[in-house]
């Protein structure tokens, strides 16, 4: 269980998240959906800790999130996987994986086989350049390497950014399986409403920084006055 | 046949230019530590490392054996660099990337002036293990001596060294990956900030090695001893592309047989100026260096 209360974050003048509170039950997934600046991606950078905060609250499995550094809240079994994937690029598919294991103290050997069993390709090309692989692929390494920390608590970023459809019904499968699987955790931001609300349990709207509703994902597809907001078209 | 060509003249410039070669790729090594892992130039490498090997080598005069004093160097190098990151480099890396460099060069003078000050600028000449004297081939000198020879060999082990951490261990893993995407490592839960804490210890360990292995040459244990050396480093690191230690290594390597020829054949004077030319064609072809993969960083 992930809970924020209240939260207000600003660039210098610019308010990005005014006054937000989103409650991510145990186990379910999330969606946060909202257009392009919507604050969508500030909203997972503090509560990962990369983003202070003006005001307000985040507690995650009883740890109070708000002032500890990035590195301590990820060893709390929170994996955050940022917007366009993290991938390094430099690394093979395998260094990627192991850099995972290793950042959470996680056993690498298991931990490796775990990730292999769950996504082959990776096995396939564990020896190839993180830069070779496809769009999906680094989706998927992306994913496997925040998998191989054993996380209670997933933070994903746009996972269906700059894939082709079937690719991202793909991922959005995999993420839904994991999630039945492990009693994982998930807020899943995205700008693809339709995707994410297909697997999401519930869904919360972020519209210029302010948070509109949770409420559970079927209810928030049905209402057209909702549509607008997080498609960007409401004035 | 083989006699000939151990003691033919450009072997033996060829073989003299390396035993300086490595040195200069060593420092250059320093340098390229340094940089890739927190982007910052250190202009105090070299004074960094005369003062540390300083620290280490006038022991000798306290009945330490030579190995002693240049573990001593070596130790004292790791921790000065490591804690010079914590003190003065770290609250300067979200600050204008000239804050850096003016503040290095401040260390720089700083710490000259007070190696002048503590131990004089007469030159001190710590007695090394190995004779200078170049091996005989039929009566005739080589381009080694069993000196030179260690100064290669400590070059390369040390190289060898660094080349093993960082690409086959799971702490060399975890060093580059806060150097090459810092945030995405704090994101994986890599204590980035005692990595690179880290790197420059290391590189500061190298540098040290180098001040040992320089303070041997004839030219001794001075407080500029290093600064001749620092500039060819720098143009040895620039050359391979800051980004690449072995870039570092060929290129120093390069160098020295480069200014030993010339110093044989032409004049020495022209020597340095030589190794200037040498930087502005590559930059002009090639500025990134010539080692660094031309590649958009994605992360």
């Amino acid at each position: 269980m992930i809970s924020i209360s209240h939260l207000s974050v600003a660039y210098g003048a610019i308010v990005a998240l005014d006054d937000v509170s989103i409650e991510a039950p145990t186990g379910a997934i999330t969606a946060v959906l909202g257009a392009n600046g919507a604050g969508k991606t500030t909203l997972l950078r503090t509560i990962s800790g990369l983003v202070k905060p003006r005001s307000g609250s985040i507690t995650a499995n009883g740890h109070a999130l708000i002032g500890e550094r990035p590195d301590t809240i990820a060893r709390l079994g929170i994996a955050h996987v940022p917007e366009g994937r993290g991938v390094i690029a430099e690394f093979t598919v395998e260094e990627n994986l192991r850099l995972g294991a290793l950042g959470a103290k996680t056993n690498v050997t298991a931990g490796l086989e775990e990730q292999y069993t769950l996504f082959p390709v990776l096995k396939e090309r564990r020896k190839q350049y993180a830069a070779q692989l496809s769009g999906g692929e680094r989706q998927m390494l992306a994913l496997g390497r925040a998998m191989i920390a054993n996380p209670q608590i997933l933070l994903l970023d746009e996972p269906s950014l700059g894939l082709a459809p079937l690719v991202t019904q793909d991922i959005m499968n995999t993420i839904k399986t994991l999630c039945a699987n492990s009693g994982l955790t998930v807020i899943l931001v995205e700008q693809n409403a339709k995707s994410a609300l297909k697997i999401s349990d519930y869904a919360a709207v972020l519209h210029v920084g302010k948070s509109i509703a949770v409420r559970p994902a079927a209810e928030v597809a049905a209402d057209e006055s909702l549509r607008s907001y997080y498609l960007g078209m409401a004035e | 046949m083989i006699a000939n060509i151990l003691t033919n003249r450009i072997v033996n410039d060829i073989a003299g230019g390396t035993a300086q070669g490595v040195i200069i790729g060593l420092v250059a090594l320093c340098l390229v530590l340094v940089w890739r892992a927190t982007r910052v130039l250190n202009f105090a490498q070299g004074p960094m490392a005369m003062f540390v090997t300083y620290i280490g080598m006038t022991q000798m005069d306290h009945h330490a054996n030579f190995w002693v004093a240049a573990a001593i160097s070596v130790a004292v190098g790791f921790i000065f660099s490591a804690l010079t990151e914590i003190v003065i480099v770290k609250p300067l890396y979200h600050k204008a990337e000239i804050n850096p460099i003016v503040v290095m060069v401040g260390m720089f003078t700083l710490l000259e002036a007070v190696a002048s000050a503590v131990w004089t600028n007469i030159p001190r000449y710590p007695t090394a293990p190995f004779s200078s004297i170049n091996f005989q081939s039929e009566g005739n000198p080589t381009g080694l001596s069993p000196l030179s020879t260690f100064q290669i060999g400590a070059a390369l082990a040390i190289m060898t060294l660094v080349a093993i951490l960082f690409n086959y261990t799971s702490l060399g893993l975890k060093l580059r990956a806060s150097a090459l995407a810092p945030e995405v490592s704090k994101l994986l839960g890599i204590r980035v900030g005692r990595l690179l804490t880290l790197g420059w210890g290391i590189a500061g360990a190298v540098g040290a090695v180098a001040g040992v292995v320089i303070s041997l040459n004839p030219g001794g244990l001075a407080p500029n001893m290093l600064d001749a050396m620092f500039i060819l480093g720098f143009i040895a690191a620039a050359i391979g592309g800051l980004d690449s230690p072995l870039g570092a290594l060929v290129s120093g390597i390069v160098i020295g047989v480069v200014m030993q020829l010339i110093n044989d054949y032409w004049n020495s004077n022209y020597a340095d100026m030589v190794a200037v030319v040498l930087l502005v064609v590559v930059l002009m072809l090639r500025p990134q260096g010539i080692f660094t993969k031309n590649s958009t960083r994605r992360v």
